[in-house]
């Protein structure tokens, strides 16, 4: 756990960096210090491993005051990685992953166990890369070994300054997702530095926003969508604020549950008669194990005289898995032009349905600013 | 046609010449990598940019004296210390400081020009200063003060000759004993010589170079 305690930073010059910051990072969990060039971010992030000295103000780690303790030993209790890298280039992937290991003294054999475990979490082949010297890597893949690097002594915090900051949009999705899923498994305490609102909502499990060396909202990526708290918060979440709340939405949030269903071999004029009383000109189809097969409208209904329902029926639905954001399922329907999605689970059993209705209420939720339903995350 | 019966006819005294010549070399040539190495390094820390500035300013009019007038400036120099003011020692200073202006320059500027994206990482790693040299910041520079040394070498292989005028011993000897007595066979004996082993040195230093540079550098 990370604690800062009113903390600021101010230069000799009398300038004032950060403004008496406190917050709390608690153990497991990601927190993102957010916030335009020159908010005091960076600052922030390097007075808890103390490249940076505190002014005033106190930082705990786990209960320890980081001035009470050795810089250098501070420092290796971290993992560290920055935009630039920063990999050695004289130095092979296991020599710069196993930096932090030889520096406490572990064996020539741990180190490079080590280096091989962290080179497979970050899907990087051990044999193939071990030897290999940062110039022969991609950006990517440097960008791997600089996390791998900074994971190199197993350290249950880590700092990391615009860690993908370096490289394309599309790799760094990938990066970010493939992070997510390694800290899923390690569940480090990480204080995560980034300019980026999107990269923060998709990151954080709390989002600190910093604006001129202070902090203006500390609280979850949802809250800070759904209740910024000034003009500034909401002007740096930018006004598709509602549209972003939807990449953190899952569907089965804002999914009906047990929809009505028909099968393949019912009698189509029971079918249209079911609705045409209950005024739904929309049926999800099913077979067995409640697996999606697909839907039947009224309009193609009406147009086939007998029969079965499998004879009126749209096999290509579009369907939202679950787990799947808002947003993606929105992409969905757009693409297939559908108000109506099924949700299904992974061995495509129906979970529920999405409809355009649902989150056009969800939108306007979101907007409402005062009173208005904060999704929980 | 002369050279070469002068040559084949002084086999054993041109080798002592030459073996003279590169002694000297030799060891002027280890203390200024030693000094100017670590005087680099020196001048290369954090809040020295002054006093570098003034160090390497220095190192570079030294260049600007012409040797034989350094030369006669040691002397009266080294008398006033109580040292021998003719022969080795002479010599060996005067080449230390033709040395020091690459060696120094190239060593300032290597440690200098460390991406300071590595020092930053070794710094959050927990690497202290004096790991951020060793490891980091020389490995690094360890090519480009190679080649510092090696423009220093070869300079000072020529001007060694001219320690001959303040009692020195080397490859200097014929060609002045030459002038003095117009022997062109002598004087061209002499500069062959010089210009081999200049040669020689640079390429040897040139192979060395790469052999120094560590593997993540080449490729």
């Amino acid at each position: 756990m990370i604690k800062l305690q009113d903390v600021k930073k101010i230069y000799p010059d009398g300038t004032k960096a950060v403004k008496g910051v406190t917050f709390e990072v608690k153990e497991g969990e990601l927190c993102v210090l957010l916030g335009p060039s020159g908010c005091g971010k960076t600052t922030t992030m390097k007075m808890i491993n103390r490249l940076i000295p505190i002014t005033e103000g106190d930082i705990y780690i786990d209960g320890t005051n980081n001035k009470e303790m050795d810089e250098n030993e501070l420092r290796r209790e971290m993992g560290y990685a920055i935009q630039e890298i920063g990999l050695f280039p004289h130095m092979t992937v296991e020599e710069n992953i196993s930096t932090v290991p030889k520096l406490k003294k572990w064996s020539a054999e741990e180190s490079e166990e080590r280096s091989r475990k962290l080179l497979d979490l970050m899907g990087m082949d051990p044999d193939e890369f071990i030897d290999k010297y940062p110039t022969e890597l991609s950006g990517g893949q440097r960008q791997r070994v600089g996390v791998a690097r900074s994971l190199g002594a197993d350290p249950p915090i880590m700092l990391m300054d615009e860690p993908f900051g370096a490289i394309d949009p599309i790799t760094r999705d990938r990066l970010q997702d493939e992070f997510l899923k390694i800290q899923e498994e390690i569940k480090k305490t990480i204080v995560f530095v980034t300019h980026d609102i999107n990269e923060a909502i998709k990151m954080g499990d709390k989002v600190a926003l910093l604006k001129d060396g202070e902090l203006i909202q500390y609280a979850p990526p949802a809250e800070l969508l759904a209740a910024p708290k000034n003009r500034f918060v909401r002007d740096f979440v930018g006004s598709d604020r509602t549209l972003k709340s939807l990449r953190l939405m899952r569907v089965e949030e804002a999914m009906k549950q047990s929809p009505r269903v028909v099968r393949e071999d019912d009698d189509l004029e029971d079918v249209k008669r079911t609705m045409e009383t209950n005024e739904i000109n929309y049926l999800i189809v099913v077979e067995t194990g409640n697996r999606l097969k697909g839907w039947i409208n009224k309009e193609d209904a009406e147009g086939v005289d007998s029969g079965r329902v499998a004879d009126a029926m749209v096999a290509d639905t579009g369907s939202a898995q679950i787990g799947t954001s808002l947003a993606e399922a929105l992409t969905v329907m757009l693409e297939k032009d559908v108000a109506n999605l099924p949700v299904v689970d992974e061995a495509n059993k129906l979970q529920g349905l999405l409809t355009f209705h649902d989150l056009q209420k969800l939108i306007g939720e979101t907007y409402t600013e005062r009173g208005g339903r904060h999704p929980e995350v | 046609m002369e050279v070469w019966n002068y040559v084949n006819g002084h086999w054993i005294t041109i080798g002592s010449w030459t073996l003279d010549h590169l002694w000297l070399i030799f060891v002027s040539n280890s203390l200024a990598v030693f000094i100017g190495v670590s005087l680099g390094i020196f001048i290369a820390g954090k809040g020295r940019e002054e006093v570098a500035d003034t160090v390497l300013y220095l190192a570079g009019i030294m260049m600007t004296i012409p040797s034989l007038a350094l030369f006669g400036l040691l002397m009266p120099l080294l008398t006033a210390l109580n040292l021998p003011s003719i022969g080795f020692l002479p010599a060996v200073i005067a080449l230390i400081l033709y040395g020091q202006l690459p060696i120094l320059r190239n060593t300032y500027t290597a440690i200098r020009e460390v991406d300071p994206a590595m020092i930053e990482a070794g710094r959050g790693m927990g690497m202290t200063p004096r790991q951020i040299l060793f490891k980091i910041k020389l490995p690094l520079a360890v090519p480009i003060i190679m080649a510092g040394l090696r423009n220093a070498v070869v300079i000072n292989i020529g001007i060694a000759t001219i320690a001959v005028f303040i009692g020195a011993r080397g490859l200097g000897v014929p060609i002045f004993r030459g002038l003095r007595t117009s022997r062109m066979d002598m004087i061209i004996t002499g500069a062959i010589f010089v210009s081999i082993l200049a040669l020689l040195a640079d390429g040897l230093l040139a192979l060395a170079e790469k052999l120094f540079t560590p593997e993540g550098l080449k490729k």
